[in-house]
């Protein structure tokens, strides 16, 4: 087989799925943080699934080396992904299974809508996943008469509510159960309007509803967690056995991943099904782990599509620097420990992507030109970093998609002037001497610099300016 | 032992006490302090906003200036962390191998202060007096960068009169972030208000660190609300003795009998 270099690899489309913001991170931010119920819901979730979290991960002697390990194996996956995902598709070809491959959202959008009208349905139901989000995939089938059923419970909250997932991991972590009845009273066919708000009853409605929907459909959508190349093995790992149905239950089974989901052996999986409930749910071992090879006759789904999905994966995997955001496994421990994310929630991300990772994820995918502002939503406390199972240098990787986002703009702007002018000067021992008596003046800005213009009032705005010494440092020094 | 003093720009600007403190603490416990005048600053606010290029000249500038000494130290957990953490990536981006060998080699001699106490010079009890109530917030790079850990914290428990009080959630970010309390300047007023709130709950007088950034921000979000806290950097309140440990008393003490 020959291959063709085509260019540089195209990022993912504008005007489908869910990877962009409407506004910049400080202006949604700005709104969340105003929100004291969000901000109360944020920091009650967060503050628990760490303490989780901690605890679990204390049990285990050899965290550190899983967490390199885990790093490993997905450096090396990356290395040759090409060859890897050519083995998945002949062994899940083999196993019964048809492989699909999407260069984007659109044409993912457009198979799995094929594949759905082909078996004559006009619903699926859906398992959690993340792939699936961003790609839009359920504005995509409702566009085409076909109705998406979220059917893991926190997706189903979110769904129902008309609302757009702010957690990867706990999609409705902003809204609280008072406001979970809310949604349920007004969107959930048949609930009984005499609903409480205690969690039990919630569970209890949302699994009445969709029973139903189970034991009525034909088709389900899922995301995967793993696909193992060796053996064609496809994993979704779940909390609350919804998955399992979807999985299980119908006659076709549709499964969106993300290339970089593939994993060369089944026993690289001991790795990830130790490092992922940990870092996630803080709970030793996810309740369910599903998996499945292809079809097997007579037993659950009798048709298997699988569709690779890359929508701007292999533009990441071209930075050499950058790629390592595809190591991800979707764990959300680094939004747990985000001082950011922990007040301003997900939506202020813009994309299905929230927190630390998908600071530096989504401007990859969409090229840093369509996210620009979201490498610069980190005070780069590197909290991230510690906390992920799989080791991302979350900061490094800011910094240098902030070079990135920096070098892509074509004109100087006010920042970029006065950043090159200190640069010019502290370049130059004498400029900067002046430049610093010159900082003396700055009492000038009035008392605590309250008198200062933009953007020097953000500092301003809720803290006091120092005041200025009567003499540096090299003045001291040169005087003793 | 000779030490080179990278004093940071912000210091030598801004907060000259924590510099000359430093200067004081080392000279007390028998050092000899030098000061190379041709540093300026060493580009960590260019790199951390995005001006990779604008750096790449005050990188060079400052492995130049430090490469003749044996040990540097810096009061701040921040500046050394991109010296160590930053300098090179900054010079092989712009493919200067060189520069990026040189500067891990001044990165390899460069201290953050309770480093150089504890690891290098090997003391603890460095001799200090401060009777106040004194909170300490481990700063983000200072932990997370240069893994300092405990050892601001085992300075400050020798510290004689003082009384060291835990600071709840200590390992949170204050919200600082060099141009990140610009850039966000909302996000980064709530970090910091969660920190304000946690300082106050001490009862402390004073809010110490290793870092004059972080205090600075911290520090303005306290002067603005009145609180009468203060914020001073941990070189200070190791460089403090006792009034009555002047040279003519210690002179005098010495001859008694």
């Amino acid at each position: 087989m020959t291959r063709t270099f085509l260019g540089m690899p195209a990022t993912a489309p504008a005007g489908v799925g869910q990877l962009r913001g409407e506004e910049s991170f400080p202006a949604a931010a700005r709104r969340s943080l105003a929100d004291p119920q969000l901000r109360r819901n944020l920091g009650h979730a967060t503050r628990t699934i760490r303490a989780k979290s901690a605890g679990v991960i204390g049990e285990l002697p050899d965290w550190q080396e899983l967490r390199s390990a885990g790093s490993a194996i997905k450096a090396d996956v990356l290395a040759r992904l090409p060859e890897l995902l050519e083995q998945l598709e002949a062994k899940v070809t083999e196993a019964g299974g048809v492989v699909h491959w999407a260069a984007d959202a659109n044409e993912a959008n457009r198979i799995v809508t094929d594949l759905v009208r082909a078996t004559g349905s006009d619903r699926v139901i859906k398992v959690k996943s993340m792939a699936t989000q961003e790609i839009g995939l359920n504005e995509a089938l409702a566009e085409a008469g076909i109705e998406p059923v979220e059917t893991d419970l926190a997706e189903l909250i979110v769904q129902l509510g008309d609302d757009r997932p702010s957690h990867i991991l706990v999609p409705a972590i902003h809204r609280n159960r008072a406001e979970i009845r809310e949604i349920f009273l007004r969107a959930m066919p048949e609930v009984d309007p005499a609903l409480t708000d205690e969690p039990a009853v919630l569970a209890a409605a949302a699994r009445r509803y969709l029973r139903q929907t189970f034991l009525h459909t034909k088709v389900a959508v899922s995301g995967a967690n793993f696909a193992v190349a060796e053996t064609g093995t496809l994993a979704v790992v779940e909390s609350e056995g919804n998955g399992r149905m979807c999985l299980t239950l119908p006659e076709t089974l549709i499964t969106v991943m993300g290339v970089e989901k593939v994993v060369p052996t089944w026993r690289d999986l001991e790795v990830f099904l130790q490092l992922l409930p940990r870092a996630s749910t803080g709970e030793r071992m996810n309740p369910y782990t599903s998996m499945w090879t292809g079809v097997t006759p007579g037993d659950g789904p009798q048709a298997f599509h699988l569709v690779l999905l890359d929508n701007g994966r292999s533009a990441v995997l071209a930075d050499e620097v950058g790629r390592q955001a595809l190591h991800c496994i979707r764990c959300s421990a680094c939004l747990n420990v985000c001082p950011v994310y922990e007040r301003t929630g997900g939506h202020a991300y813009g994309s299905v992507y929230p927190g630390p990772i998908g600071a530096v994820l989504s401007p990859q995918l969409t090229g840093v030109a369509d996210n620009a502002s979201l490498p610069y939503a980190s005070s780069l406390c590197g909290a991230c970093f510690d906390a992920c199972p799989v080791k991302i240098d979350i900061p490094e990787l800011l910094v240098h998609l902030r070079a990135e986002a920096v070098e892509a703009r074509r004109r100087p702007t006010a920042e970029s002037v006065a950043m090159a002018a200190a640069a010019y000067t502290m370049d130059r021992p004498r400029l900067y001497e002046a430049a610093q008596r010159a900082a003396r003046l700055s009492r000038l800005a009035g008392r605590r610099g309250r008198g200062l213009p933009p953007p020097l009032n953000g500092w301003t705005g809720s803290r006091d300016l120092p005041d200025p010494p009567a003499q540096t440092f090299r003045d001291w020094w040169a005087e003793r | 032992m000779r030490i080179a003093l990278f004093v940071t720009c912000l210091a030598d600007t801004m907060f000259p006490q924590a510099a000359k403190a430093t200067v004081r603490l080392l000279e007390r416990l028998g050092h000899e302090v030098v000061f190379p005048e041709q540093q300026t600053c060493c580009g960590q606010m260019h790199v951390n906003t995005g001006y990779q290029r604008d750096a790449l000249p005050l990188v060079r500038r400052h492995v130049r200036t430090f490469d003749p000494y044996d040990v540097v130290v810096a009061p701040s957990g921040s500046c050394v962390g991109s010296v160590r953490h930053q300098h090179a990536t900054v010079a092989r981006r712009a493919g200067d191998e060189r520069l990026a060998g040189r500067a891990e080699s001044v990165a390899g001699r460069t201290y953050e202060l309770s480093e150089l106490l504890v690891d290098v010079l090997g003391v603890t009890d460095v001799g200090a007096y401060y009777p106040h109530r004194v909170t300490y917030h481990p700063t983000c790079h200072s932990l997370r960068m240069l893994r300092v850990g405990d050892r601001p914290l085992r300075l400050l428990r020798e510290v004689r009169g003082l009384d060291l009080v835990e600071l709840p959630a200590a390992e949170q970010c204050c919200g600082f972030g060099g141009t990140f309390a610009v850039k966000n300047a909302d996000t980064s007023t709530a970090m910091l208000a969660d920190k304000m709130r946690h300082v106050l709950a001490t009862g402390a007088d004073v809010c110490t660190a290793g870092d004059s950034s972080c205090l600075m921000h911290i520090g303005g979000g306290l002067a603005r609300l009145r609180t009468g806290v203060r914020t001073v950097h941990l070189a200070e309140i190791l460089a403090s003795t006792e009034p009555s440990q002047t040279a003519d008393e210690r002179s005098r003490l010495a001859v008694r009998p």
